[in-house]
């Protein structure tokens, strides 16, 4: 934590919806320390060939824009309008009925009245109806327009990167206006300037020249693969094989980087390996496509296709006949809803069947990926595999949709019925904060820095708030996720707002849960803590 | 600000009739030429702005989902909040223009004692469901000075929105709860502290010039009465292309009629297209199937992308020292 | 994708249900028609200027009822001094005599219903 965070007590009572009376347009944005992430390294953006590459901060008063900033910016805003019917339908619809207003993490966290979702939008709909609507170049401000300066540029980036694309907002609006959709396409915009950060470039940089955001090379993926199965061992005193790069397996298994590298991550990783290990599973890891999250998704079309393109690419190479998707939400929404438009047709796949149970995954057969989640449930419907629930008696467990996987694929229950199967004390949070109604952790789409930790604590308040009514209510101490940046970025909120509560992902009780053949006593779980159902198995 | 700019639109509009037809006596300006551009402008206009937005492709198939997807057959899918086929999506569009699915779900969130919480909040909803079926329901009565001879639909349609009987001509309820539904919808835009920061004149402007078309006819009505049988031969003449303004036809029906064609004007131009946008908005209107059926994106861009030959060119040597598998040795 | 056939039907519907008042007309309107009045068969003028009657007969005839039937006053004043009794079928219907030719031109060109003759019987007709 940083030493300055304002506490929480005094953040909650600070939290106004009173608004100025001023025209919004008049007020100016400030780069307030806390709420701003920093400028991407120019040796990052080099790396990607990105336009108007310069040393820049945020904080600094100029920003060094290139002479033709505007046109830049109006050439680029023309392109996407042609490109993207989204853009240019919720230009135009939008009639500011305010039931985004409230729905908007950012906006209940901070009461700044720019983060209502329709606020938001307004920012980038005000230039366009000065320069691109009839009324708006007659009119001007009567019309609602707004001459495009840099101090726009400025609050564009200020606002733009305190929207984590989670779409709650969209799923209120009576058009389903989906401010990701413009957040997407103002950041292409400010990226066409040169004003990308750092949290997005770099990542982005890593995993197009080693295939993951931590930029971890071959061999170390290799080391942290096999230092998992060291600790895999140590744990269920079952010792598993984790291919890499492996020819001819049946299943290409794509993660996201912080699966093999972040805490409490980690444990869901080991959960996975024990479960393919139990199944049999035919399968292998790719140090090329060894990263499933894409960091693209927050920078460009582009670059999330630039991104996403290995893991089809390195299906070839291997021969392999389907792919799975591990935890990760983010890369999910890439893998359900772009990649197959962007990468495919995967034609030299086959469509996915489980080789254990035999069920076809229908819904995945153009794209040939599967979720995990979809995986496993299989699984434990068909009884294949061997499930002790109360092995995670210590916990009292919680489950956090994560914003993709909800709203933009819409897999709700499928890890509750995981959880249902591999833990016996569940209780969901309030039914305004879960499934499609889901709270975004605050740090989401590239912004989850420690720069922006006060904007983060803010954006989080309303999902720490559903935890910790579940906490005193239910004693819950575990919140269950399936999102990398979930699992990054909520154990410092919850440390911050709901001290108590940890975080882990679905496989980490799989595997804690999984009975495997030739294990030891089990007396630790996944993490080496003591496991639950040992001693108080008789009071539960 | 904005609340008192666009009033003073309204009055100047209809000071402008006033002007017109009660100084100038310009009646067939008034009868027959502004409503034949206005219908024109506003049918151009409709489409142009329809066509622009079909003219831009959904690159990507990008539905919102608000319920269970369609995966494993012993997890049930729901079919309207997550579309998994096209009769889901024909259910969603249904539930979503005719019953404002989406407002139904509004909540308001409140901070007590650094907690938040959430309240139902069906006003907006219920407001816009009036409003928009009572809109509906007036304008389909007024077929009937377009008609000759008058369909018997019409008949029914007043004889249940005049139900009570109550005065003569008997007071029709869809007036009463379209009245009482746009005042609704303007006083929350004012009241309610975030509606107010983000309105425009756009927004109060439409509000005013309905309810300036509703005053007006319901002054016709009830209050200061016209003769609508001359009212209706405009109407006929003006659909038949054979346009007549008859005599003695009251200023209050000119500044109702005027303001009508103001608004068929202002509509494409507007926020008001939102009646035509809810049918395409693509967070909506797609089926999740994105993982079933390959979605085409027509400007899919050629990307500089790392292959697998780069990349183990750049790491070769630490990968034979770990003893990881190679294409080239 | 573009989708344009959808958006397209959706073009044409909106068209043909905004213009249909001129379908209607075309597919067996009579739009040119304009309602013919029986002139009253006697009496110089009627009760108040025409221009009144025409658009707000209904007012009156209303006030007329509201008068005799709470009040019991049956005397009407016309602007011009002249008496009359209040009452639709023995003084309007005295000159304006025949109901179809007169009341029911405009209101069936107008679909107006009206319920004067829920009770009130129409003369000259047999009471059912």
């Amino acid at each position: 934590m940083a030493e300055k965070l304002i506490k929480p007590e005094d953040l909650a009572r600070g939290i106004s919806y009173k608004h100025p009376e001023k025209d919004w347009r008049d007020v100016p944005t400030e780069m307030k320390k806390g709420c701003i992430n920093y400028g991407a390294l120019p040796a990052s953006a080099d790396y990607l060939d990105l336009p108007n590459v310069k040393k820049w901060q945020p904080m600094h008063d100029d920003w060094q824009l290139p002479e033709n900033w505007k046109e830049i910016i109006f050439e680029g805003l023309k392109e996407r309008l042609k490109k993207f019917r989204s853009l240019q339908l919720f230009m135009d619809v939008c009639v500011r009925c305010g039931a985004c207003a409230d729905k908007c993490h950012f906006y209940i966290g901070s009461g700044d009245p720019k983060n209502m979702p329709v606020l938001r939008a307004e920012l980038l709909r005000a230039v366009y109806r000065s320069n691109f609507t009839l009324a708006g170049k007659i009119l001007g401000r009567m019309a609602g327009g707004r001459e495009l300066t840099k101090d726009v540029i400025k609050e564009w980036f200020f606002y733009f990167y305190q929207c984590t694309e989670c779409r709650r907002c969209s799923v209120f609006c009576p058009y389903g206006i989906d401010t990701a959709e413009i957040t997407m396409m103002v950041r292409e915009l400010l990226n066409l300037l040169g004003l990308g950060i750092d949290w997005i470039t770099t990542p982005a940089a890593n995993c197009f020249r080693t295939g993951n955001h931590l930029g971890i090379q071959p061999h170390g993926f290799k080391d942290s693969v096999d230092f998992a199965v060291d600790d895999l061992e140590e744990n269920c005193g079952v010792r598993v094989e984790a291919p890499i790069n492996k020819k001819g397996a049946e299943v290409l298994v794509v993660v996201p980087s912080a699966d093999y590298f972040g805490d409490p991550h980690y444990y869901g990783f080991l959960g996975y390996m024990a479960l393919f290990h139990e199944i049999g599973l035919d399968y292998t890891f790719s140090a090329f496509a060894s990263e499933g999250g894409n960091f693209g998704l927050f920078h460009s079309n582009e670059m999330m296709k630039r991104l996403n393109n290995k893991i089809y690419a390195e299906a070839k190479r291997l021969g392999v006949k389907w792919i799975i998707g591990a935890e990760c939400g983010h890369m999910w929404r890439v893998l359900h809803q772009y990649m197959d438009t962007m990468n495919g047709p995967a034609d030299f796949l086959e469509e996915p069947v489980s080789p254990i149970t035999g069920t076809k995954f229908e819904n995945a057969k153009a794209t040939k990926m599967v979720h995990i989640c979809e995986f496993t449930a299989d699984l434990i419907k068909h009884n294949k595999i061997k499930l002790d629930p109360s092995r995670n008696n210590h916990w009292n467990v919680t489950y956090h949709d994560s914003c993709n996987t909800a709203r933009g694929m819409g897999l709700l229950e499928e890890p509750r019925y995981i959880l249902k199967n591999t833990c016996n004390k569940f209780h969901e949070m309030p039914e305004n904060t879960i499934r499609e109604q889901t709270f975004c952790c605050g740090s989401g789409s590239g912004i989850g820095t420690d720069e922006n930790l006060e904007m983060r604590m803010r954006g989080g308040f309303p999902r720490a708030n559903a935890v910790k009514y579940v906490q005193e209510k239910h004693g819950v101490n575990l919140l269950t996720c399936i999102c990398a940046i979930d699992k990054a970025t909520l154990p410092p909120l919850l440390q911050y707002w709901v001290p108590g509560v940890e975080v882990a992902a679905i496989h980490e009780l799989v595997g804690n849960a999984l009975v495997m053949t030739g294990e030891n006593d089990r007396s630790i779980d996944l993490r080496g803590d003591k496991m639950g159902g040992k001693e108080d198995t008789e009071d539960v | 600000m904005h609340v008192i700019s666009s009033l003073f639109i309204l009055a100047l509009l209809i000071g402008l009739v006033f002007l017109g037809v009660g100084v100038l006596d310009l009646q067939y300006l008034f009868g027959v030429i502004i409503p034949y551009a206005a219908i024109t402008l506003f049918l151009a206009g409709v489409i142009l702005k329809v066509l622009k937005w079909a003219g831009a492709p959904v690159p990507f198939r990008i539905p919102t989902t608000c319920g269970q997807q369609k995966s494993l057959s012993f997890i049930k899918a729901d079919n309207l909040e997550a579309p998994h086929n096209i009769w889901g999506v024909l259910g969603r569009m249904i539930l979503e223009v005719f019953f404002f699915r989406s407002l139904f779900r509004n909540t308001k969130t409140e901070i007590k004692d650094e907690k938040i919480v959430y309240g139902s909040d069906k006003l907006l909803w219920a407001a816009g469901l009036a409003f928009h079926y009572s809109f509906l329901f007036i304008f389909l009565r007024h077929f009937k000075f377009f008609a000759e001879p008058v369909p018997q639909l019409m008949s029914i349609m007043q004889k249940l929105d005049g139900f009570f009987q109550i005065g003569v001509p008997e007071l029709f309820l869809t007036d009463i709860v379209f009245i009482g539904a746009v005042t609704v919808l303007f006083i929350r835009r004012v009241v309610i502290p975030q509606v107010r920061y983000i309105s425009l004149p756009a927004d109060y402007f439409p509000l005013y010039l309905i309810l300036g078309i509703g005053g007006t006819g319901i002054c016709m009505r009830y209050f200061s009465k016209v003769d609508i049988v001359a009212i209706k031969q405009l109407a006929t003449g003006l659909i038949s292309l054979n346009p007549i303004v008859p005599e003695g036809i009251g200023i209050m029906f000119f500044i109702h009629f005027f303001l009508v064609c103001v608004l068929f004007v202002y509509f494409p131009f507007s926020k008001l297209m939102h009646f035509a946008g809810v049918f395409m908005s693509p967070t909506r209107n797609l089926i999740n199937n994105s993982r079933v059926k390959r979605h085409i994106n027509p400007w899919n861009p050629e990307v500089k992308v790392h292959t697998y030959a780069e990349w183990e060119d750049e790491f070769r040597e630490v990968m034979k020292d770990a003893g990881m598998p190679l294409e080239k040795e | 994708m573009y989708d344009s056939p959808k958006v397209l039907l959706g073009l044409v519907i909106f068209l043909v249900l905004i213009t249909f008042p001129i379908w209607y007309n075309i597919a067996g309107g009579t739009a040119e028609y304009v309602p013919e009045l029986e002139k009253p068969v006697k009496g110089e003028n009627c009760v108040a200027d025409t221009e009144y009657m025409r658009s707000s007969h209904m007012d009156l005839l209303n006030t007329w009822r509201n008068e005799v039937v709470r009040d019991g006053d049956r005397v009407y004043t016309a602007p011009d001094g002249k008496k009359y009794n209040k009452s639709l079928s023995q003084t309007c219907l005295d000159c304006h005599s025949n109901k179809e030719g007169f009341c029911d031109k405009c209101h069936d060109y107008l679909k107006i219903e009206p319920y004067c003759w829920d009770c009130h019987i129409i003369p000259g007709k047999e009471m059912k």
